[in-house]
């Protein structure tokens, strides 16, 4: 006691050589998204809040520095950290990243989406034009398709799967663009190209133009973030993240696929002795976000959390075992339960201090029930390679308390 | 109350065809065109449509070697690709043709058509340099690393005429995405 208020006084009095309460701070040793402990500055910490006043209203808010939330980034993405995450939405600044010519700086003024090829007007649209058109807006996940990491027991969600997250976009749907250039009947595919270093492109059928594709400008508020396409990306709902194509500048209508370099050795995946190509949907897959490595579980009651998403329409149902898949019982879905977008399940469950493991399998509307990794290999081949796995994920729980991914091979 | 639920679902199928034809947010006010936007000249086009068919469409004039391509590789490529293109660091380019057992993804065992590698290397390559290459630089390129996998000839000179001709080994294997969501695993 009287050691914490010589702290306080300390601090008190270290605070008044300086210019302002506000800046004060002192090194704090704060637990990130994995685990550790490491430094962080975090402001000078009255013993009672109520009798000291705080800083005044800002231009930007900012997270609290006891909140060290932070991606995981390697050479060509960065990951979401779902564990620490509440709700639906994935914050703008935590939103996962992939980019194969790293994040490109682009004034909005300049900016120029080009639409062209068999198309009865060529035309050219700046980001005024595009903000002109009716605009929309829908909560949908954005998912890369090689979202599933594995070989370790001490791996966090954010490592198994975190190139999985959900904004809120808005912005203008390709099919009012599609009307105003008067995209010829006879096309069927279009090119998506962006405007970053590797000026990336994909093919698209224009059937998804037409149906749900849009031209956003908007995520969760604002303008999209750089690392998610400013000013302007395609988004195409449920579909693996790839072909959302970022940074868009140019569209061009065709009778056939353009054969781009996202659809030879990339974006393709072996199934059975062939190359399945253009694979678009993402299949239902859920996994719990709580309890995982690496907390440390206490006996007694656990609301079992986590997410669940389909590219396939809505989730219909999340079951969750609590007996390494012997038995499943339904969980409790969060409203909204939206089409193509991240629904947030629960289930509660008394931890009886024994070992057992815990997993969860989603249920989509057309009735695809997310599998094992072993269902997976049976219907693909041990060859399968890395994209589109969506096994179900089980932790084990451990008789100290423990959680612990459970890894397994299939080469 | 069965009535209700049989109409409940009729009411969603209704929904999901109408929504397949037309979408909803296509609103029976939305004029013809909006008029916002403006034409684009010949001369917009032709600078951002670098993009490369199967047909060969879009291949500019020009053409390369594979001894020059080997030059030029060995200068701008070989630091991110190794030696011969096997060794990496960054992603192989160059393996057993045809053979997509193993766990390297190459031009040779994987990439289905050539006209892509002239698509790709003139689009994004070198690394450290993106766009720079001359398309005459990038043709002996594309010829050298088609060689290097066994596809062509040391003597072809390639260019837009033979380009898109050049066979490549696996793209027989290649098949569309048959998932199609419901119950069976795929």
């Amino acid at each position: 006691m009287s050691e914490e208020r010589n702290k306080t006084t300390q601090r008190l009095s270290r605070r008044k050589l300086l210019v302002g309460a506000a800046t004060a701070a002192t090194i704090a040793l704060v637990r990130t998204a994995t685990g550790q402990q490491v430094p962080a500055a975090v402001p000078d910490i009255p013993a009672d809040p109520t009798k000291t006043q705080g800083p005044p209203p800002g231009t930007l808010g900012s997270r609290s520095p006891f909140e060290q939330l932070k991606k995981i980034p390697s050479d060509t993405s960065s990951r979401t950290p779902l564990q620490h995450l509440h709700g639906m939405i994935t914050p703008s600044d935590l939103h996962f990243e992939r980019h194969h010519g790293g994040v490109p700086l682009i004034d909005p003024d300049q900016y120029q989406l080009l639409i062209h090829g068999m198309v009865k007007k060529p035309m050219i649209f700046t980001l005024r034009d595009l903000k002109r058109f009716p605009s929309v807006s829908r909560i949908a996940f954005l998912e890369c398709s090689g979202n599933f990491r594995t070989g370790r027991e001490k791996m966090t969600p954010q490592e198994i799967c975190g190139l999985t997250s959900q904004s809120e976009w808005t912005g203008v749907m390709l099919a009012t663009l599609f009307r105003e250039v008067g995209v010829d009947s006879r096309a069927t595919w279009f090119l998506a190209e962006g405007s970053d270093a590797a000026v990336m492109t994909r093919s698209i059928p224009v059937q998804k133009g037409w149906q749900d594709a849009m031209i956003a400008y908007g995520q969760n508020g604002e303008a999209l973030r750089p690392e998610q396409g400013y000013p302007a990306r395609l988004f195409l709902p449920g579909w693996e993240g790839n072909t959302s194509v970022k940074w868009l500048r140019r569209i061009e209508l065709s009778d056939k696929p353009f054969m781009t370099r996202e659809e030879t050795s990339k974006y393709t995946e072996p199934v059975n002795g062939k190359i399945r190509q253009f694979s678009f949907d993402m299949d239902a897959r859920s996994i719990i976000t709580f309890p995982a490595y690496p907390v440390q579980l206490e006996k007694g009651w656990v609301e079992i959390r986590g997410l669940a998403w389909s590219g396939r329409g809505k989730i219909l149902k999340v079951e969750v075992s609590t007996d390494n898949g012997k038995k499943w019982y339904p969980a409790q879905l969060q409203d909204p339960v939206l089409d193509k977008a991240h629904t947030r399940f629960r289930y509660l469950w008394r931890w009886d201090g024994n070992e057992t493991a815990i997993m969860s399998r989603a249920i989509d509307e057309t009735g695809y029930i997310q599998p094992t990794l072993e269902k997976l290999v049976q219907a693909r081949g041990r060859d399968m390679g890395g994209y589109h796995l969506n096994p179900i994920t089980a932790w084990e729980i451990k008789r100290d308390g423990q959680v612990l991914f459970r890894p397994e091979k299939w080469k | 109350m069965i009535r209700w639920i049989l109409g409940g679902w009729l009411l969603l199928a209704v929904g999901c065809s109408t929504n397949a034809e037309a979408p909803a947010f296509v609103d029976e006010a939305m004029p013809e065109s909006f008029g916002f936007g403006r034409l684009a000249t010949e001369e917009e086009i032709a600078r951002w449509d670098i993009d490369v068919s199967l047909d060969g469409k879009g291949l500019p004039d020009g053409a390369g070697t594979v001894p020059e391509g080997r030059r030029i590789y060995a200068e701008k490529c070989a630091a991110c690709h190794g030696k011969t293109g096997k060794e990496g660091p960054y992603n192989q380019l160059v393996g057993p043709a045809g053979d997509t057992t193993t766990r390297a993804k190459t031009i040779g065992n994987y990439w289905p058509y050539a006209t892509t590698v002239f698509d790709y290397i003139r689009r994004t390559m070198p690394y450290n340099e993106p766009g720079s290459l001359s398309d005459e630089e990038v043709y002996s390129l594309t010829a050298y690393l088609l060689h290097a996998n066994g596809i062509i000839d040391s003597a072809l000179v390639l260019q837009k005429d033979n380009l898109p001709a050049v066979q490549m080994p696996a793209q027989h294997k290649f098949v569309p995405d048959d998932r199609r969501g419901g119950p069976e695993i795929k």
